[in-house]
């Protein structure tokens, strides 16, 4: 069995965490194989919530498999698609079943999606889904009422460290630290010298901060990322680099990058962990650890 | 503050008139008129719309504000020419649609969509302000609302897609987090987007909304 996340992040260890992402549909083959790949290799595995707005196979469906194979879920949950009864219904069910992870997220705009058309909730923001959870910790739920059996989760929440302007996406995190965030999971990272001026200001904070890191796979995505994703600089340095790698070793040269900046940031202390999202190349995680100099989970 | 809308498709206007071959046009003198979906210029090209269809058109009037209770009497005015039509075609907003449909015993059939109720912020330039709720809390954020002008409604500052100012979901919208987090920080008072915001009560007047004032 995996160690629980929260002792984890409580130990000096360099935290890591990576994700997946399940599937359209039923056919959970691929979805099962990443977990396979990952369960070892990393602290816990965070499942997306209809990344994107596109409707998916649930995150907590995917964390019930994390659990079935031994090793430790965060469940990501955002507040576009459930109003608080649905959202409080879900996180009794995923304590029940043993997720104890939960990532709280306000979620994508519907309208960036695959159901453009459809509704969306947003009752609740980020920071008030992680009092939610405290709350309902202490025995009542968001109605005021007491709960038969309660819960209990290691929650965390995220940050864009390279947000413009920065200050009011500073206000919040604060206002998720005040709310009970454990752990904070980053936006891609890619400018270190930004992300330790990051750290400084967030080490005031009784946090854990595990720096997102996302897989460059060309030239052409890292120059699209900063261009057009909010709240990602990549800087011109690591676009050349990418286009300078030769014909068709531009993922390796991605991975290279990757592992680099993971192991700056272990060995420097700048931050406590990271978190890889490998966006549909979740088999090549265990080579960024590689190339970080860091050999698996144990 | 105007009733903003927009005119359906043709399509769906023809579907509405199915078995219905007698139309009688109203249009509105205040707020389509400004938005110039149901003025006389939109109504006189809708009677030319509704004949190309096949339709009869037996009258067509602009009442001042379609949805006061003054329409009651315009409509009885124009008695004879509605007794006439099977059905009345609105170009007014969805107010001013069950107000007639309250006033006659034929099927008022509406030709605009109703889209939100806006304020002109500069000429011809309408923008929704207001949610209308049920409680206010402009006071917490600098007198700009984010129930309505942030796209996700939030409370407690901005999500992680703004942009430079901008929102994430349209590049032509402003970013309302970092409007009231600019217009606070100029009045010294950061501390307040700082406070805690809970979870906003959505039942303050449960729907349908009434309000009784003796």
């Amino acid at each position: 069995m995996a160690k629980s996340f929260r002792d984890v992040l409580k130990s000096d260890k360099f935290v890591i965490t990576s994700e997946i992402g399940p599937p359209k549909g039923t056919n959970l083959d691929s979805m099962l194989h990443h977990i396979d790949i990952l369960k070892d290799t990393v602290d816990a595995i965070n499942v997306t919530d209809h990344q994107s707005s596109v409707m998916r196979f649930p995150s907590l469906g995917g964390c019930l498999y994390i659990k079935e194979k031994g090793a430790e879920p965060i469940m990501q949950m955002t507040c576009r698609d459930r109003n608080q009864m649905a959202l409080q219904s879900d996180l009794l069910f995923a304590y029940a079943r043993g997720v104890r992870n939960v990532l709280c997220l306000t979620g994508d705009s519907i309208v960036v999606g695959d159901h453009k058309d459809a509704a969306d909730v947003f009752e609740m923001d980020s920071s008030q889904l992680l009092r939610t959870v405290r709350q309902m910790e202490a025995g009542r739920d968001l109605g005021g009422n007491e709960l038969d059996g309660g819960v209990e989760f290691c929650a965390g929440a995220i940050v864009t460290p390279e947000a413009d302007p920065l200050e009011p996406q500073l206000i919040k995190f604060e206002k998720k630290v005040e709310a009970g965030a454990e752990f904070i999971q980053t936006q891609a990272i890619y400018d270190l010298e930004n992300f330790a001026k990051f750290m400084e200001y967030a080490r005031q904070f009784d946090v854990k901060v595990l720096a997102g890191i996302v897989l460059l796979v060309s030239a052409r995505m890292a120059k699209f990322m900063t261009e057009n994703v909010p709240g990602i600089f990549v800087p011109q340095s690591l676009i050349d680099e990418l286009a300078a790698a030769p014909k068709g070793q531009a993922l390796s040269k991605g991975i290279e990058i990757a592992g680099r900046m993971i192991a700056t940031l272990k060995d420097e202390g700048i931050c406590d962990g990271v978190h890889i999202m490998a966006i549909g190349k979740e088999e090549v995680v265990p080579d960024i650890l590689a190339a970080a100099g860091i050999n698996g989970r144990h | 503050m105007k009733s903003i809308t927009k005119q359906k498709s043709l399509e769906e206007i023809q579907q509405q008139l199915v078995g219905l071959d007698r139309v009688y046009i109203i249009g509105c003198g205040t707020c389509t008129t400004m938005t110039r979906t149901g003025g006389r210029d939109e109504v006189l090209e809708m009677k030319e719309r509704l004949q190309g269809m096949d339709k009869i058109v037996t009258g067509w009037l602009v009442t001042p504000t379609a949805c006061d209770e003054m329409t009651g009497a315009a409509l009885v005015h124009a008695n004879g020419a509605i007794a006439n039509a099977s059905c009345v075609v609105s170009m007014s907003c969805a107010m001013g649609v069950q107000r007639m449909a309250g006033y006659l015993d034929k099927p008022v059939l509406p030709a605009l969509d109703t889209l939100f109720i806006g304020l002109e912020s500069s000429p011809g330039d309408f923008h929704e302000i207001c949610a209308q709720c049920g409680h206010c809390l402009l006071g917490y954020t600098a007198g700009i609302c984010p129930v309505t002008a942030c796209h996700k409604h939030l409370l407690n500052g901005p999500c992680g897609g703004t942009d430079s100012g901008r929102c994430e979901v349209d590049k032509d919208k402003d970013c309302a987090w970092t409007l009231i987090y600019k217009r606070l920080k100029q009045q010294g008072r950061l501390d307040v987007m700082r406070r805690y915001q809970p979870v906003k009560n959505s039942q303050v007047v449960p729907r349908p909304r009434i309000m009784r004032v003796d």
